[in-house]
């Protein structure tokens, strides 16, 4: 096990406010309180995690164990965020696997962070769930204290900051989308480092390497809401049929101004690609009398 | 003054004895391997509540080391815990968060909710970085309802219908995923976990012995254990076992009388306060 402490060398005087204002940004709605606040956020959330996490692992760092524990959960993945006219479709498959074996086949890896931002998670399942966590903690107290919905950007940044502080212990990449007043629909990935960036749209997770292919020749500006659903549920379906830690369902979410919208896409009702068949003669269908309805959330 | 200043008592883990350890290995000791539960462990959602199952096989190594181990924890009256791992560590953190759940419920006056206990269990997980080698599938019936999750030693959690953990976990999956439907009666629930536990039991080494069971449902909890019995011993001798005086040599004796070494004062101060 490698010395994890090497991420808490940052200063955290050297708050750099300048990081809320990155290029783009033209809202002159942004006062500094609110920048103050996620400054002073940054820093809660900094001690939080960093001391806590920091002096348990000094600890096991020191008496090492070496213990054979089975592969951690991860999610293989593959994640989609769109941006349309008028707000982000967010994507993902259900995969949910421990080394070879399919933990979950059913997961949901779109999670909410306000009413109005949600999270595409890939990676370490444990890492991306208390991150989820630790930032919808954040966001509800920032809304309390600004008095209005948290934006985009703000969420994004609260999860970069995490990822970035704690980037040689966390294994998290991640896509958030959202819509807010401001900006409108917005897309943030923020990949395994903690970069942020602001995209039309991103990919990631094991199963975005067969896409980018397909994006670059199906992504168009200024997309209908029906367009951008029938592209990201093509395209987790061309994703999963490729990759193996890709699989299950899709699950997909849209947000724009009049609030979010999920919808479930199960296996039977995904094309099949160039080589995949129909299930014939399936026990599935032949033992169970009558066809299960789809478990609600 | 010359008063000894008191240092305040640590907490934590005491180091002292790692560098013994140490030098035990070096001099060739073979550390005793932990007992593992190697475990099959199920919990499935039916119409009413929950249903648990677990085998009852603890190994050390390859040795069982407990033929009737139980790994259905109390957690809360309404809600229990089956854990799969090392067996130190699964009784350790279902222990500690019980403890937990009962302070948090005299200082809310509320019966626990499932989703506390998983919050507490997923927390203490993660910070331990998987170390802390307990898999867990906890379920429960509070007031917002029937609830079942799994919960992996690095501190992930899925919300499921069905769910099975441990070595026999796919054989145990294999019964789910063909038998189960939404809205199974007690019946049918009790006996499609007893028969995903026997799975585990008949098809995976780390798992054996005895079935217990543990059915949750709105107001009532009822723990079978060893609701099934599949592994009987199959020959005990009739006659018994008798053991001759005589049949064991004797080498030597010697006879050492106990010395009382503390005088007995009759009479003395009654205790005062």
């Amino acid at each position: 096990m490698e010395n994890k402490l090497s991420g808490f060398g940052l200063d955290p005087t050297g708050v750099e406010r300048r990081t809320f204002l990155e290029e783009g940004e033209s809202s002159p709605k942004q006062s500094l309180y609110s920048l103050s606040l996620s400054a002073s956020l940054y820093l809660a959330c900094f001690h939080l995690l960093s001391l806590k996490l920091g002096f348990i692992l000094l600890l096991l760092s020191i008496y090492k164990m070496d213990l054979d524990l089975s592969a951690p959960h991860s999610t293989g993945t593959t994640i989609i965020g769109v941006t349309y006219n008028g707000g982000v479709v967010l994507g993902a498959d259900s995969r949910t696997s421990t080394g070879m074996y399919v933990a979950n086949r059913a997961s949901d890896k779109i999670t909410e962070l306000t009413d109005n931002v949600y999270v595409c998670r890939s990676g370490s399942a444990a890492d991306t769930q208390v991150i989820s966590d630790y930032v919808r903690y954040f966001l509800h107290q920032h809304t309390i204290q600004l008095g209005q919905p948290a934006t985009v950007k703000v969420a994004a940044n609260l999860v970069r900051l995490l990822s970035y502080q704690n980037k040689n212990m966390l294994q998290a990449g991640v896509i958030v989308g959202g819509w807010d007043k401001y900006e409108g629909g917005q897309i943030y990935s923020v990949p395994l480092g903690g970069t942020i960036l602001r995209q039309p749209f991103s990919i990631g997770g094991s199963g975005s390497s067969y896409l980018y292919g397909f994006f670059d020749q199906a992504w168009k500006e200024d997309m209908t809401h029906e367009e951008a659903e029938q592209l990201v549920v093509k395209a987790a379906s061309l994703a999963m049929a490729r990759d193996g830690a890709s699989g299950g369902v899709v699950r997909t979410v849209t947000i724009n101004a009049e609030g979010v919208t999920r919808k479930f896409y199960g296996g039977d009702t995904l094309p099949l690609w160039h080589d995949e068949l129909e299930p014939t003669n399936s026990l599935l269908d032949l033992l169970s009398s009558s066809v299960p309805e789809p478990m609600s959330t | 003054m010359g008063r000894m200043t008191e240092l305040p008592t640590k907490g934590g883990f005491s180091f002292d004895l790692c560098t013994r350890n140490d030098m035990l290995l070096k001099n060739g000791l073979q550390m005793p391997p932990f007992r593992k539960t190697g475990t099959t462990i199920v919990g499935l959602v039916f119409q009413d509540g929950v249903v648990l199952g677990a085998d009852t096989r603890a190994t050390e190594g390859p040795i069982v080391a407990d033929k009737n181990f139980e790994k259905i924890h109390f957690m809360a009256p309404n809600i229990y815990c089956c854990g799969a791992g090392t067996a130190a560590d699964t009784e350790a953190v279902t222990d500690m968060v019980s403890s937990q759940l009962q302070l948090h419920r005299y200082a809310t006056g509320r019966e626990s909710r499932v989703v506390t206990a998983l919050t507490l269990l997923k927390s203490h997980l993660f910070s331990y970085q998987g170390h802390v080698s307990a898999a867990l599938v906890l379920g429960g019936f509070d007031v917002t309802g029937p609830h079942l999750h799994t919960v992996y030693p690095h501190g992930s959690t899925d919300t499921l219908p069905f769910a099975t953990m441990g070595s026999g976990s796919l054989a145990a999956m294999s019964v789910f995923e063909s038998k189960y439907r939404e809205g199974l009666t007690r019946e049918e629930g009790i006996e499609l976990v007893a028969e995903a536990i026997c799975a585990g039991i008949f098809n995976d080494l780390g798992s054996g012995s005895n079935v217990d069971v543990c059915v949750i449902t709105e107001g009532k909890t009822e723990y079978l254990r060893n609701y099934q019995l599949p592994n009987p011993r199959t020959y005990i001798s009739s006659k018994g076992y008798t053991f001759v005086k005589g049949q064991t040599e004797v080498l030597s004796t010697k006879i050492t009388s106990i010395q009382p070494k503390v005088e007995a004062v009759e009479g003395g101060d009654a205790m005062e306060e």
